[in-house]
């Protein structure tokens, strides 16, 4: 209906006195946990945002100095609790791959199956709580019936609903349990059944297209530079996912594309989150089936300790691209330990997004950016 | 037959005989005030709950369910807790507009009560000018949202307030050309003759096209007009936490909540009384037997029925659609709405004319 960069045009130069501050957070409805915007505006268009971090710092990444590196990998379950299969995963892949631990085959099947599952839980419930941001309350409840499928597959699996510690070193904690595979497939079927109702009630809803469409533009530049990875940076045209690039575990036999959008708008990147939904599927498909048999975990010290030096991993999780590097000196815990989450880098991004738009405007970009705040402050 | 009329009159004739003219009409002044807030306090109770049962069936879950036989009492236990809250003025609130801003919204939703007509001859106040009155009064809520975004002295209750004046301040032009169109057709301000006129067909039927677009823009200029979803900028939760009454709480905060559910069900009246007939009974043209069947259901069911399923759509709205962006909202009115319903209002003022109406 409008174009951004009129907008931008409009926003006069009014001198300090013309401004309004607005604090959005730490405790506000849009920004999903203990976000602190800080947001000058003149009249409802947006001069400036300043996210201020900090409000739920858990040190974290000084903590897994303490741990072992057997330990460590719990923590990481608590930074993007949405994903948290997937940080697990990252950690679990460094220490393979520093001490040359042989991961078994139907360990590596079951590690994707369960990424796949967690990415679709966690898009699900991003799905839910942006539509949410937009002022549509039904679809979160929509999202959540097919989530709550998913979290009792890890319930019965991982014993746990949200902060799951179920991948180890070497492979998996336990073996999968006996309804697994058919609980999975059951899901698959309402999943397909059900994803129709999103495309009538959210997709093609003339509302919904007109607040995302062409609002918080990100160039493929832009999304480089500002070290955009995931769903906002593929949005924008960026071949980023970690899973075609450097795949991990059995993503390199399994087929499904890589989603790529060019607009860079909010609706891109709704876009590009609902497509992934649907690859997640895809690959979750061709592998229920056909588990091999065996181990789930394979043959490991008692203690382990990483030679001495400098290891980095990525994986791909919902948000974009999660890093480990560890320095170790040789001992039974790491040296030095950081985590490059994907969220911290997605959110720099908001105040060049944004700038220039409504507030209106803030919650569909903000929305579509997916942050975790657990993930961003750590 | 059952009749609310037939009450009414024995009352008032049993006053006049009993007591001297003037204590006979005070006393009626008194039982219509009772009356009223009695029934303002139901309706508010029987909106909110409706609301969430009808958010419930929509959105797959069953709603409140525990006080009560199917939750009926919740509202009762809701209104209890926020009576029992502290009503908290902010400290750097001008206290006097903060504290007097609920009661202008409550005062002005309960004026227009009274010239709605429940049932056959069961209207506290038939004026004249009726409609006139309604679009009159109803625009003064507004001055009631912006006295307490501005006393509350926080901005997001005045960006919610600004939003709402803007809105609201637009949106009357539409809601009023398109009751201009009933006005047109029935040539006359006062409700009861406009409903005497829907004798032998509601004028949605009768009216031909234009009085179905009047309808469907008197609907959306209503719902931008009591800042309910997808108008409900005033308030959007995920932008301004809570918009005008941020800083409300206890029965001041249940003042704004109850005024919003009476304001619904006063719009929706008011779309009943001028679109479908009122307390009119469906009637089809020339069949007898249909229609006389039809005559027996009372007058105040009919009106009733035709008020809720009104409220129902609105509240249906709300529960599947975003909400709408501040300049998206004024670009639909001044843009979309006004022009159509301009040009609607000559095509009615022609068909008047020319006698084309049924």
């Amino acid at each position: 209906m409008y174009n951004q960069t009129e907008i931008i045009k409009d926003t006069t130069d009014l001198g300090p006195e013309g401004e309004l501050v607005i604090n959005m957070g730490p405790q506000h409805p849009a920004t999903h946990g203990v976000l602190h915007l800080v947001v000058t505006l003149n009249g409802e268009t947006i001069k400036k945002i300043e996210p201020h971090l900090g409000y739920i710092h858990r040190s974290i990444e000084k903590m897994c100095e303490s741990l072992t590196y057997r330990q460590f990998i719990y923590v990481t379950s608590r930074m993007d609790y949405l994903s948290s299969h997937i940080n697990n995963l990252g950690c679990a892949l460094l220490i393979e791959k520093g001490m040359q631990i042989e991961v078994p085959e139907r360990a590596k099947y079951i590690r994707v199956i369960l990424s796949e599952l967690t990415r679709i839980a966690s898009h699900e419930l991003w799905l839910g709580a942006m539509a949410m941001d937009l002022g549509a309350f039904t679809p979160f409840f929509y999202t959540f019936r097919e989530r709550e499928m998913i979290t009792e597959i890890m319930e019965e699996t991982c014993g746990a609903r949200l902060t799951m510690n179920y991948i180890v070193p070497g492979g998996v904690m336990y073996d999968i349990h006996p309804n697994f595979q058919k609980k999975v497939k059951a899901f698959i079927k309402q999943f397909k059944e059900k994803v129709t109702e999103f495309e009538d009630l959210v997709t093609n809803n003339v509302i919904f297209q007109s607040r995302t469409k062409g609002i918080g533009i990100l160039s493929a530049e832009d999304a480089i530079s500002f070290g955009c990875t995931g769903p906002v940076a593929r949005a924008s045209g960026v071949r980023c996912d970690i899973r075609k690039l450097y795949p991990y575990d059995v993503y390199d036999k399994v087929e499904f594309d890589e989603v790529i959008e060019t607009a860079g708008d909010s609706f891109a990147r709704y876009i590009v989150r609902v497509k992934e939904m649907n690859q997640s599927i895809r690959i979750i498909e061709q592998l229920i089936d056909s588990i091999p048999e065996g181990d789930f975990v394979g043959k490991t010290k008692n203690v382990l300790k990483l030679p001495k030096g400098e290891f980095y991993t990525r994986v791909e999780t919902a948000r974009g691209e999660f890093g480990v590097f560890i320095v170790s000196e040789g001992g039974t815990n790491p040296y030095r330990i950081k985590f490059r989450s994907p969220g911290f880098s997605n959110l720099s991004a908001l105040n060049h997004m944004a700038a220039g738009s409504k507030i209106g405007d803030l919650m569909a970009t903000m929305g579509t950016l997916d942050l975790v705040i657990p993930d961003i402050d750590r | 037959m059952f009749s609310l009329e037939g009450i009414t009159t024995a009352v008032q004739d049993w006053l006049f005989i009993k007591f001297n003219p003037t204590l006979a009409l005070a006393i009626e002044c008194v039982i219509v005030i009772l009356l009223a807030i009695t029934l303002f306090a139901g309706l508010g109770l029987v909106l909110v709950l409706m609301e969430r049962k009808v958010a419930a069936r929509i959105q797959i879950r069953l709603g409140p369910n525990r006080v009560g036989p199917g939750g009926m009492f919740q509202t009762v236990a809701d209104t209890l807790k926020l009576i029992m809250k502290e009503g908290l003025t902010p400290d750097s609130a001008d206290k006097f507009l903060f504290n007097l801003a609920p009661f202008i919204v409550m005062m002005v939703a309960m004026l227009l009560l009274a010239p709605i007509a429940f049932a056959k001859n069961f209207q506290i106040w038939d004026i004249n000018i009726g409609v006139l009155y309604i679009s009159a009064i109803s625009s003064l809520s507004v001055i009631g949202i912006l006295m307490a975004g501005w006393a509350s002295n926080n901005k997001y209750s005045l960006l919610g307030a600004m939003r709402s004046g803007a809105q609201i301040v637009s949106y009357e032009l539409s809601a009023g050309l398109a009751v201009l169109t009933i006005v047109v057709l029935t040539g006359s301000l006062q409700i009861s003759e406009i409903i005497a006129a829907q004798q032998n067909g509601w004028w949605i039927f009768k009216g031909h096209i234009p009085a179905v677009i009047a309808f469907v823009i008197f609907i959306i200029a209503v719902t931008a007009e009591t800042n309910r979803a997808p108008f409900d900028l005033a308030e959007a939760e995920s932008e301004l936490t809570a918009g005008f009454h941020t800083e409300y709480s206890g029965m001041k905060f249940a003042l704004f909540f109850l005024a919003e559910y009476i304001n619904i069900f006063i719009v929706c009246a008011i779309g009943a009384t001028l679109f479908l007939g009122g307390w009119m009974p469906l009637h089809i043209g020339s069949w007898e037997a249909f229609n006389h069947i039809m005559d027996y259901i009372p007058s105040s069911v009919w009106f009733m029925g035709k008020t809720f399923f009104l409220i129902f759509v609105i509240m249906w709205f709300r529960w599947t659609f975003p909400r709408l962006r501040i300049d998206q909202l004024l670009n639909l009115e001044w843009k979309y709405l006004l022009p159509i319903s301009l040009l609607n209002l000559l095509l009615v003022a022609v068909i008047a004319i020319l006698g084309w109406h049924f």
